[in-house]
């Protein structure tokens, strides 16, 4: 089955981010297809490819990267909603060199798009489940 | 459909305001701290009637995580991970409370 998966909040403040990506991990362990991840409102914080938790503390950011859900094309299917990101300074390469600002934080593989990337993962996937806060 | 709720019932009114429109197909899965309303001596009253017809879930490593895995009001069902998946799958919609 095609799963999408809405997260609204950042990693270790909320559980979230940590359920979301528990669940995601035992659907495609049980065989199901991730179609995309879409990450929204502090969600976009997940994101971040700067994250430096202690040494005994999960990484967040990177046990997302490590699920490796992607499309046909290769692109990452985890994806950051623009105008959230944006307003919170998360910027890849593109948004960075176009608004003037020497740096970017968007870990590789995630990518930074439209809300209309939420609206067709609803339309595209048997299921969406919402993990907010 | 399913409805997953992620508060406790002593913070929020979730609970509360999806046992007021859940329809007589459709289940509850507690997340995080929604488990706690499934704690005995607490708020699982609300919950009792529904449990009693094997329609409440409750995420087990949340309910571990919160020390209440002895102290689960009766007929509530414990999944884990790969649970919640199959819950996603069987019951269509899946209704996030929060």
């Amino acid at each position: 089955m095609k799963i999408s998966i809405q997260i609204n909040e950042g990693p270790y403040q909320h559980q979230a981010s940590d359920t979301a990506y528990q669940f995601a991990k035992a659907a495609i362990e049980k065989g199901h297809e991730i179609f995309r991840v879409f990450f929204y409102h502090d969600g976009v914080n997940n994101a971040s490819r700067f994250t430096l938790p202690p040494q005994d503390d999960r990484n967040i950011v990177n046990q997302w990267a490590e699920l490796g859900i992607k499309n046909a094309d290769g692109e990452p299917e985890l994806v950051v909603c623009i105008a959230a990101a944006l307003r919170r300074g998360m910027l890849d390469e593109s948004e960075a060199s176009k608004n003037g600002i020497d740096g970017n934080n968007i870990h590789p593989a995630f990518r930074i798009s439209g809300l209309g990337q939420l609206i067709e993962a609803g339309i595209q996937s048997d299921r969406l489940v919402v993990f907010g806060d | 459909m399913l409805h997953t709720v992620n508060k406790s019932s002593f913070e929020r009114n979730s609970l509360k305001s999806c046992l007021n429109i859940i329809d007589d197909t459709s289940v509850i899965l507690l997340i995080e701290d929604g488990v706690i309303s499934a704690a005995k001596n607490t708020n699982a009253p609300m919950i009792a009637d529904l449990a009693a017809q094997g329609r409440v879930y409750a995420l087990q490593g949340d309910v571990e995580a919160r020390g209440i895995s002895s102290k689960l009001a009766d007929n509530i069902k414990l999944v884990d991970y790969a649970g919640f998946v199959d819950l996603v799958v069987e019951h269509g919609t899946a209704v996030s409370w929060v």
